[in-house]
């Protein structure tokens, strides 16, 4: 029997009140709450961060209505639709929907080892080894053929954030070192190797311009096809869809296959499925290097879809793989779910940001923060998942609370 | 004479720790002489060096102690690495970076804002909560400390309204671990977003995210007078308050620790909190006590961050110590000793790679590079130690009252 490396630690004698893991709680959660409770989460978020604009002064229906109309959501009532693809909105909805396209795979990220019972807060820098790898590749082999320049482009910057995931995963593995830490120290060290690589003088910096701390531009070969908007004007690109048929992708291993049921096993309960002859240690790391793949392959459908190019200061302000862990537990860590919060923040990202955000309403540097305060809030009401099942309870006066808990770090 | 026909050389019978503690001394060998006094010119010392580690660590692998052997692999790569940095750095800048008493005194500097939220930290899990969120603490503490700080006009109170800001968060962090039984990871880390939403949403609605006016009250550093004692004069003759007092904690906390009933409590509640329900310890009362203490410390540090060591606020300018803190607290065992020795250890790779991006001359673009240095080491000594210190026993599980 492989012996698991999460649970209590040695020496420790067994709890009879221990506790499931993450994935156990958000099993138990979805039954009981169903698409209320996260529902609920996001309306009282969005409610405290109403509260915070009006206490400093602000108009808080406006400012969420410039949001709104900042994210592009009133293209839908332009009706109709195909005689307004070019309006300001649509321009706004292309920008929306490319933050989805990033935070659905981001959210993958998340919620895959989510399912496997781990915390992957290392989307950020899985996402950041995509976007250098892929700009490396994309603007070097610039006489390929064009489908293949993109495929092995995208393909490189999956393997890469694979790469990097992989490594959170296999010293869980092998010397249970606590995947939160390691993932931390990841990121800021993808954050200071993608300010190196751009910066002057560094391997990727474009030496055309010498004094600019950004990369050169890829080949034209590399570029993923815009299906709606400008390429120039960053339209909306096929990786949209790539995105989406992730969620299937995730869906399906995790539901339909031996890998996804081994995954589940070990998240719901990693004692009992290595006592099934599940190796522990070998879900652990595949998947991490699952989670790191979806994550990287964001990073490479961002460089060929839209940005082409990337600098130092782009590296120090991203933080959009961040957000994958709130989208992740408001998608309650479902394809479907996910798919949804991740449409939820992207608008609410592209709504509050310069490019979107009327400033005489509201200040989009104000904003920014405000995203991160929902985005703070939402994770902290989906923790409290027992405060959702209190209410439930209260309502059903029948459910016993379950007893619940994570793993010490 | 050892016959060469023994297959397995098993009747040699070396330890493989022992070999493997030769291959890391091997490895800090390898930057070791590039160094001051030393100070060798030519990229083989450090690559023999590294060399001899990494294939010694291969061999400690092989011969069965894999964690040995990966570390001593990986800090044989590091110590060429680092070794043909600075063989290609010239020697004046290396006699810059390497004055070792000012390096020293640039050690505690980086060591204090972790030994607070270490020894903070220790509070918190010592009474079963697992406290992700000291980063965001620490955070509060810098934004809410030099607010403070600068709208009263005295450093004191700076540093006061810091620590009830980390308080704070750290209440919230408390309420939903310990009351809604959260869990404590999640938990911590819609902390950490809170707090960076929080500071910079008021960062730029009170100073409209420009640099905060100089002459905010500064931490004053204390001046001992002996300048001119060799080696000391310049490591601890003019070190701020706060390192004092960072000094001084570790000992106390110690003693409140394992010295007192109120530790005996605190660590009750961290191993087996029915237990300590049984015979009259309030276990919430206790933990929710430990959470907010951790938080005030963690933002003891980040005040001293922002008022005593840079003299401004950056958006996040914590930049992952709050996490840095809990790979010391763990890879000093949960103790206050142990916790400062490994925030030392942390604090001089945060010292050298400041130095080292100031004076740095040899590659291009390698002063931003070596930015990764400290958060390579937390990861190399995190997964070096985990498994073998052993965490409280009940840290992370909600306690269930019956």
């Amino acid at each position: 029997v492989t012996e698991a490396p999460t649970g209590p630690p040695l020496g420790v004698p067994p709890d009879p009140e221990d506790v499931p893991t993450f994935a156990a709680r958000f099993a138990i959660q979805q039954r009981l709450g169903g698409v209320a409770a996260p529902i609920f989460t996001a309306v009282f978020a969005f409610l405290m961060g109403g509260l915070v604009v009006l206490s400093t002064g602000h108009d808080p229906f406006k400012t969420y209505k410039a949001i709104w109309e900042g994210a592009g959501m009133n293209w839908l009532y332009q009706f109709p639709w195909w005689h307004n693809t070019d309006t300001l909105a649509a321009l706004a909805l292309q920008q929306t929907l490319l933050l989805t396209t990033t935070l659905i795979l981001t959210g993958l990220a998340v919620a895959f080892a989510f399912r496997c019972g781990m915390f992957n807060i290392g989307g950020q820098g899985q996402y950041m080894v995509g976007l250098i790898m892929a700009n490396w590749v994309g603007v070097s082999f610039a006489g390929m053929m064009h489908g293949s320049h993109v495929l092995l482009t995208v393909l490189v910057a999956t393997l890469a954030g694979a790469a990097w995931g992989g490594i959170a995963g296999f010293l869980k593995a092998t010397v249970g070192a606590h995947e939160v830490i390691v993932t931390i120290m990841l990121n800021w060290i993808a954050y200071w190797i993608g300010s190196y690589v751009f910066s002057q003088g560094g391997p990727l910096q474009d030496p055309a311009t010498p004094a600019n701390p950004i990369s050169a531009d890829i080949a034209e070969g590399a570029h993923l096809p815009v299906f709606w908007g400008d390429p120039v004007l960053q339209g909306l690109h096929i990786g949209f869809f790539i995105a989406i048929s992730m969620l299937v992708v995730f869906w399906v291993t995790l539901n339909r296959t031996t890998l996804g049921y081994e995954v589940r096993a070990v998240g719901y309960n990693p004692d009992a499925a290595a006592y099934a002859g599940i190796s522990v240690k070998k879900n652990f790391f595949l998947a991490m290097a699952i989670s790191g793949a979806f994550a990287g392959l964001a990073g490479g459908l961002d460089m060929t879809g839209y940005l082409y190019h990337y600098g130092t200061l782009d590296v120090q302000s991203s933080t959009i793989g961040f957000l994958g862990i709130a989208v992740a537990l408001l998608g309650r860590n479902t394809a479907v779910g996910v798919g949804i919060s991740a449409l939820l923040f992207g608008a609410l990202l592209n709504g509050t940001s310069t490019r979107g955000l009327d400033p005489n309403v509201f200040k989009p540097e104000l904003a920014g923060h405000l995203t991160e305060m929902i985005q703070g809030l939402v994770v902290l009401f989906v923790g409290a998942d027992v405060l959702i099942l209190y209410l439930w309870s209260l309502r059903r006066r029948k459910f016993k609370l379950p007893r619940i808990g994570g793993e010490g770090v | 004479v050892i016959a060469q026909a023994e297959p397995t050389g098993r009747r040699l019978a070396i330890d493989p720790k022992w070999v493997g503690a030769g291959a890391l001394f091997l490895a800090l060998a390898s930057f070791w002489v590039a160094l001051p006094p030393v100070t060798a010119r030519s990229i083989l010392w450090p690559i023999v060096f590294g060399a001899v580690s990494i294939a010694g660590g291969i061999w400690v692998a092989r011969a069965g102690a894999l964690r040995v052997g990966i570390i001593s692999i990986v800090a044989g790569v590091l110590g060429i690495a680092l070794g043909i940095v600075a063989t290609r750095s010239s020697v004046s800048h290396l006699h810059d970076v390497f004055t070792w008493s000012t390096l020293f005194a640039s050690m505690f500097v980086f060591a204090t804002p972790l030994t607070f939220a270490a020894i903070g930290g220790m509070f918190s899990e010592r009474s079963g909560v697992v406290n992700i969120g000291l980063e965001g603490m620490m955070l509060m503490g810098c934004f809410w400390g030099i607010y403070g700080a600068d709208k009263t006009g005295s450093w004191e109170l700076g540093v006061l309204i810091g620590m009830v800001s980390g308080g704070l968060l750290a209440l919230v962090h408390a309420f939903f671990a310990i009351q809604l039984r959260a869990d404590q990871i999640v938990g911590g880390t819609a902390v950490n977003f809170l707090a960076v939403g929080i500071t910079g949403y008021f960062f730029v609605q009170l100073y409209h995210g420009e640099n905060i006016p100089s002459g905010v009250g500064q931490i004053p550093n204390v001046n001992l007078h002996i300048g001119d004692v060799y080696f000391f004069g310049r490591a601890f003759g003019d070190l701020n308050l706060m390192i004092w007092l960072a000094f001084l904690l570790v000992p106390l906390s110690y003693v409140v620790m394992f010295k007192t009933p109120i530790g005996l409590r605190i660590r009750a509640c961290g191993e087996h909190p029915r237990a300590a329900d049984t015979v009259g310890i309030h276990v919430y009362g206790i933990r929710y006590a430990a959470v907010v203490l951790s938080g005030m410390l963690a933002a003891a540090g980040g005040a001293y961050l922002s008022i005593g060591f840079v003299g401004t606020f950056n958006e996040n300018m914590t930049a992952g110590r709050g996490f840095i803190a809990l790979a010391a607290l763990i890879f000093g065992g949960w103790r206050p000793f142990g916790a400062f020795a490994a925030a030392l250890l942390f604090g001089f790779s945060q010292a050298l790679a400041f130095k080292m991006q100031v004076y740095s001359d040899s590659l291009p673009g390698i002063d931003v590079l070596i930015n990764a240095l400290p958060y390579a080491l937390t990861l190399i000594a995190v997964a070096g130690v985990i498994g073998r210190s052993i965490p409280p026993a009940a840290v992370g599980r909600p306690y269930v009252k019956q």
